[in-house]
């Protein structure tokens, strides 16, 4: 199962109406590093159990990303109960991103 | 048991791919690690003007996937992961990605080189923040605003030309009072109207509690301070080789380039290296392609000698 694609439109309802963990992951097609991050995000998909995982394209979702004053890609966002708990700017391995996940989790 | 692979290359930029290109044409069947920037420098660069063979210049991800398609068109096998462990004290080769474990008889390291950073503590504060590396990634956010960019070789000419879509104006910080990038870069980027220089300056901090607002620079002959008003920090200064995982593992040298001893050899037999890694003297697209080719045709006579 590959990450949930979010937009502005649906955002609100996905992440900031949710309850628990969800993880989004805000990308570019124009970004080199997100290329690689998006695979990463995905096979967490595949694993997480307790956790939402989505990607939002900055390019097509511009509002989304401004309100979270994301300026750089790849960054990734943890909410936990539609509020920002951890933020991951840059590439980032698989086992980083999941420890980040259990903690916020706890 | 695992698989003992003929070739393991280490590194997808021009070096990498070339490398695998020639290798898996000579039949080596070898597998490349991609490594955390798929593609290497060029894969995070627009126009490429100076790459023989394409006259109107062509875009720098679009030049590293067609490699990477050529490389896969004669069988390399390409895995999209990191290498964060080698042992080549035994043969064959051992390397570690994550919990996997791959092994060979030759390899080719070709990692390159990536971007430093200034070093300072609000640097690293505000990453994300308005303070970014990577021009073709991070422009976009920077729509009308006034950017700051420190550096004064060809990446930073580039950077500066590119983020000029976006920004309304961009002040370069040079810490000479002359530039290293090239006279063609130079004249185009000094050309442009959104461009201005700062000579002989350097960055003390970058302002700002959750974003930047500013950069409090000072001019390193004067040493006088004072303060630019900005809502990005882009910084290329230049480059580091990535070789953080060879280390007691191959020569290298003081700056942590690796040590050639024959032709495309390291000091350790069988082991390879090609591309920025090694080279901080041309650094080019074509060079690193070049140097990919030579290793890719060293590694096949070393193996075949290997053999009989």
């Amino acid at each position: 199962m590959p990450a949930i694609e979010l937009t502005d439109q649906n955002f609100k309802q996905e992440v900031e109406e949710s309850k628990g963990v969800v993880l989004v992951d805000f990308w570019a097609p124009w970004c080199g590093p997100c290329k690689i991050q998006g695979p990463i995000i995905d096979e967490l998909a595949d694993t997480g159990k307790d956790v939402k995982i989505t990607k939002l394209n900055v390019n097509e979702n511009q509002v989304s990303s401004s309100q979270y004053g994301v300026m750089s890609i790849p960054t990734i966002i943890i909410f936990k109960d539609g509020k920002p708990a951890e933020t991951l700017v840059g590439l980032h391995q698989k086992e980083d991103i999941k420890e980040k996940l259990d903690s916020v989790v706890k | 048991m695992t698989e003992i692979y003929k070739l393991i290359i280490i590194g997808s930029g021009n070096a990498g791919y070339t490398a695998a290109i020639y290798a898996s044409r000579a039949q080596l069947a070898p597998v490349l690690f991609s490594g955390g920037e798929i593609g290497g420098q060029l894969a995070l660069t627009t126009d490429v003007e100076n790459f023989p063979g394409f006259p109107e210049g062509i875009q720098g991800p679009e030049l590293m996937a067609r490699m990477r398609t050529q490389a896969e068109r004669f069988g390399t096998k390409i895995i999209d992961k990191i290498v964060d462990k080698v042992d080549f004290n035994t043969q064959p080769f051992s390397v570690w990605l994550g919990k996997d474990i791959y092994q060979s008889q030759a390899v080719i390291i070709a990692t390159g080189a990536s971007a430093i950073w200034l070093g300072i503590e609000s640097e690293q504060r505000l990453r994300g923040k308005g303070v970014s590396s990577c021009a073709t990634c991070d422009g976009f956010f920077f729509k009308g605003k006034d950017i700051v960019l420190v550096g004064g070789g060809d990446v930073a000419m580039e950077d500066g030309i590119f983020l000029t879509k976006f920004a309304n104006s961009i002040k370069i910080l040079v810490r000479r009072e002359e530039l290293r990038a090239s006279k063609f870069m130079q004249d185009r980027a000094k050309n442009n109207p959104k461009i201005e220089f700062i000579w002989n300056t350097e960055v003390v901090e970058v302002l700002g509690e959750n974003s930047v607002t500013g950069v409090k620079i000072k001019n390193n002959k004067t040493n006088e301070e004072s303060e630019i008003i900005c809502q990005g920090l882009f910084v290329a200064i230049g480059h580091r080789p990535n070789t953080e995982i060879f280390k007691n593992q191959i020569e290298l040298d003081t700056k942590g380039y690796i040590i050639l001893k024959d032709r495309s050899m390291t000091n350790i037999s069988g082991v390879f290296a090609a591309g920025d890694v090694h080279d901080h003297e041309y650094r080019q697209a074509v060079t690193a392609a070049g140097d990919g080719c030579a290793a890719a045709m060293d590694a096949e006579r070393w193996l075949e000698k290997k053999e009989t």
